[in-house]
């Protein structure tokens, strides 16, 4: 008999950006915990993780094991033995002949356990696992540690419960609803489990919240600027999410409106609308008297007065009368402060050969960091310093640079719109890890507070679509970045990329002209055969250890597909690469085919091995066709 | 319509039914309800412990001269601590809301993940701050380690902003405005004192003077701390004292921040001296607890 199971996790609020992780951790280590479980349906708002199964079966299957025992010669008493052992008699046993003679068996029948034993048993491994990226302990020191406190559990295989016990809480049938809107206690039936949510005010399905809340702002007929981020924010923040839409005052369109998104959308997670319009997401069911859209008016009323304080205050200084200030900021306790860390940034741009717009704006990029604005919103760090630059007058040039110096925060973000931003940008990056690695500072697998990575995936980005040409730092740090822009941002396939780099990688605008061409390349019919050939020539090179350094000798060559090789590889040097590969593809082809590279002669042999060489290096510079993976290799 | 200290009253009078101890202010300068002993010192070891008390906390860089509508120098904190945390902690918690006029049902309450760290304590802990109608109006914690000790018993920490909370209940757009009881607004009590001590913090605070005091608070507990590792006499040693000291560096550190004083340098080095302290002092608590324990047993 298959029946349907129901795992829900009851706890206090779980951080909306960690739960997507934790029902795909909770699932794998569950699915690989207990078998049969089949396929499962897993759901979660803020106070629940759920797991679902609808074909699990009651009973795990029987199994037979044969027991071999002793030799049929063996003496009575130990046959008994055998049969005590397993608790049946004698009679009972049966005589086998293997490959070594006749023995005593007995075929054991091992009923399958109970599906609801082996969850009773699992489960209680299987919840504290889940994977998360901080936890706590809340029963004491040497308690559970878990995302936040266990409350309930429900836990039914059809209509019993399977019985455990974490930190104290022991599974049962009875949930909670919506903290005011539901009952505290909801008894669970397995087959109604998402209407009793549903009615106590908790839309358990993730895909019907973010639905509910799309279907409610278009209901409020506002039109607000879409931000899937922060709609997936919203849906893992609340049980019964509803939307309301509410206004400012239009005396603060007069903030820059890079202030007003970053209060509504990173502060009060609201939607930003046309005009002086928001939408909030409330985590219950209406809002019959306005208090919450009142409320939350009020409060961006204050956090806009707030912004328009900080903004007059800041404007009592200017940026470049801050440059002193920056003596005070610290950008890394053994780096010293930001003044001097912007210094360095000008000398910086100086080597990239920027000009003098550029390092000034080096000089002033960091002042914001001690306006009242950035101190409040961190995250308008550089745009604060560009809007502030731009109204006290620095060209926009200086300005631009400034407000775009962070960029790309992303790989998604765009880079710096000009050539002196991308300078500027650069200069910044480039000392950040240069300083960072002088004292050691590596990045090491999820450690990275400085976010090196990022700075360093900047760079690359920067020089690859932008207007200045700087080498890439050339170690295996900027290697791998390299190598991820063009993957997984660019696109480009794994081998592609390894064959053009291994042509050079320290030019990102020659190495991105390359991959373009090789892509195009690439399905043309001549070119991976060509390739394949190339990994033959690699692998024969390396074989006989032949590093080149011999001018090939024409009077050495055989007549035929030998000298045919030769004179094409000569007609096609110095040409265009896509030109050559039709006509060169069959004298390669032909040369494998009639002409044996290991020769008796050792002056042919090494004559062969040269031309070959040569053949290689006409592409070298181009990409190292033997990483192609073809279909044949 | 409540005002400023009927909140209050109503508020203590909730969580003295739950059991809490109601202290009253401590009297030596803190930046939070955290750092006081009744919660700094008494979160450590194994007694359970429920308090709640406002505190006000000084936050000198936080200062406006009273011009800005909702940043204060100095704001009341009420602080609750229940140690260990019940289980029902959140519904007592949303029941103090609605002690205080608040239905829930009309309202919009969300838990936002916010986690609490304080360096120069060598404390942490996971929580919310808990948003009403998109305000923030407590920060709740769940504490893991304080002076650098893992804690034995897990505390809930819940911090109300009373000056936000208050302005909310009263629909009032600064906090200056908000009635501290009838015919007095919060301007009435306070504005000297925000204007003063910003005049002081910012502009006239003497660096080395303060500098001077930050070193011999810092000597006296360094001395008391070294003193106590050789008392024979453990249980009475005044731990409570050498507290206080910590706590004097403490608020002159901030002090000097305010004024711009502390240089890249030193600023690190300055939170590790004050950390020091604090970790030093919280251990020898423990131990002197401990050991009271087991002399009376």
């Amino acid at each position: 008999m298959s029946v349907p199971f129901l795992l829900e996790i009851g706890t206090e609020e779980i951080p909306d950006w960690m739960i997507p992780g934790a029902l795909e951790s909770l699932r794998s280590l569950a699915v690989a915990a207990v078998p049969g479980l089949g396929e499962v349906t897993m759901d979660a708002t803020p106070r629940r993780l759920v797991m679902r199964a609808t074909n699990v079966p009651e009973k795990q299957a029987d199994q037979e094991e044969l027991v071999q025992g002793p030799a049929k010669a063996a003496p009575p008493k130990a046959v008994e033995g055998f049969a005590r052992k397993l608790g049946v008699k004698v009679e009972n046993l049966q005589v086998q002949s293997t490959g070594k003679g006749e023995y005593y068996t007995f075929l054991r029948k091992i009923e399958g356990r109970a599906t609801k034993d082996i969850l009773a048993e699992a489960l209680p491994g299987v919840i504290p696992k889940i994977y998360f990226p901080k936890t706590m302990y809340w029963t004491g020191k040497s308690g559970p540690r878990f995302i936040r406190p266990i409350r309930w559990i429900v836990a039914l295989l059809g209509s019993e419960v399977v019985p455990f016990e974490i930190a104290g809480v022991k599974s049962g049938k009875t949930s909670a609803g919506h903290r005011r809107l539901g009952s505290s206690e909801i008894g669970i039936n397995i087959k109604d489990y998402e209407l009793q949510l549903r009615s106590n005010y908790v839309i358990l399905s993730a895909a019907e919240r973010r639905q509910k809340i799309e279907q409610g702002i278009a209901d409020l007929g506002v039109k607000i600027k879409p931000d899937p981020a922060l709609l997936e924010t919203l849906v893992y923040l609340t049980e019964y999410p509803t939307p309301i839409a509410g206004s400012f005052d239009e005396s603060f369109l007069e903030l820059p409106e890079e202030v007003r998104t970053t209060v509504m959308r990173h502060h009060q997670r609201y939607f930003t609308a046309e005009g002086t319009h928001f939408v909030a997401v409330m985590n219950t069911s209406e809002d019959p008297e306005a208090l919450v859209r009142l409320g939350n008016e009020r409060v961006l009323r204050a956090r806009f007065n707030d912004a328009r304080f900080f903004w007059q205050t800041d404007q009592k200084k200017k940026l470049a009368d801050r440059v002193e200030d920056l003596k005070l900021v610290t950008f890394q306790a053994k780096l010293g402060s930001y003044y001097e860390k912007a210094e360095r940034t000008v000398g910086i741009v100086k080597e990239l050969g920027g000009d003098t717009a550029a390092e000034r704006a080096a000089r002033l990029a960091k002042c914001d960091l001690t306006t009242e604005l950035v101190k409040e919103f961190t995250e308008l760090q550089g745009v604060v310093g560009g809007l502030y630059a731009k109204v006290q007058g620095e060209p926009a040039e200086v300005w631009q640079a400034i407000y775009d110096h962070y960029k790309p925060v992303s790989m998604e973000d765009a880079i710096p719109r000009t050539r002196t931003g991308q300078i500027v940008a650069l200069a910044d990056k480039l000392d950040t890890l240069r300083e960072c690695f002088r004292i050691g500072m590596m990045p090491s697998g999820s450690k990275d507070p400085f976010a090196l990575r990022r700075a360093a995936q900047g760079v690359v980005k920067i020089l690859a679509e932008g207007e200045v040409s700087a080498p890439v730092p050339s170690d295996d740090f900027f290697e791998d970045r390299v190598r991820f822009y063009f993957r997984d941002v660019r696109g480009y396939q794994y081998d592609e990329v390894n064959a053009a780099m291994a042509a050079g990688w320290s030019d990102m605008k020659d190495l991105a002209a390359r991959l373009e061409r090789l892509k195009n390349i690439r399905p043309t019919p001549d070119f991976e055969p060509l390739a394949a050939s190339f990994k033959r020539i690699k692998n024969i090179l390396r074989q006989a250890e032949y590093t080149g350094g011999d001018a090939v000798r024409p009077e050495l060559l055989e007549a035929g597909p030998e000298k045919d090789l030769y004179d094409e590889s000569q007609r096609i040097a110095g040409q265009q690469i896509e030109a050559g590969i039709a006509a060169l593809r069959p004298k390669v082809d032909l040369f494998f085919d009639k002409v044996l590279v290991n020769a008796q002669d050792p002056q042919v042999r090494r004559n062969r091995l040269a031309m070959l060489h040569n053949l290689l290096a006409e592409f070298k510079t181009f990409a190292d066709f033997s990483e192609i993976v073809t279909s044949s290799s | 319509m409540d005002s400023f200290q009927q909140i209050i009253f109503k508020l203590k009078q909730y969580w003295a039914e739950r059991g809490c101890i109601i202290q009253e202010p401590y009297d030596v300068e803190v930046g939070a309800g955290t750092m006081c002993p009744e919660t700094f010192l008494r979160v450590l070891g194994p007694q359970p412990y429920r308090v709640a008390y406002v505190q006000p906390s000084r936050r000198p860089a936080d200062g406006r001269y009273g011009e800005n509508p909702n940043r204060l120098y100095k704001h009341q904190q009420l602080q609750v601590i229940l140690k260990p945390s019940p289980d029902d902690v959140i519904e007592q918690y949303l029941g103090s809301l609605e002690a205080i006029g608040i239905d829930l049902r009309k309202h919009d309450i969300k838990f936002e993940e916010d986690n609490w760290e304080a360096p120069t304590l060598g404390a942490w802990g996971v929580g919310w701050q808990v948003m009403l109608d998109g305000l923030e109006i407590t920060q709740f914690t769940y504490f893991q380690q304080c002076g650098g000790i893992d804690l034995e018993l897990v505390p809930a920490e819940l911090t109300y902003g009373l000056e936000r909370l208050t302005a909310f209940l009263q629909f009032r757009d600064s906090v200056y405005d908000i009635e501290w009881t009838k015919g007095f607004t919060y301007r009435d009590v306070r504005f000297q004192d925000e204007l003063q001590y910003s005049v002081y913090n910012f502009e006239m605070a003497d660096v080395p003077t303060l500098w001077k005091l930050f070193e011999l608070h810092e000597g006296e507990a360094t001395r008391l701390l070294d003193l106590y590792k050789k008392s024979s006499e453990k249980a009475r040693f005044p731990l409570l004292p050498t507290y206080d000291q910590v706590l004097k560096c403490s608020n002159i550190f901030n002090t000097l921040d305010a004024r711009g004083a502390i240089s890249v340098t030193e600023r690190v080095g300055v939170i590790a001296r004050v950390r020091k302290l604090a970790v030093g002092t919280a251990n020898a608590w423990l131990d002197q607890q401990t050991a009271g324990q087991e002399a009376a047993a």
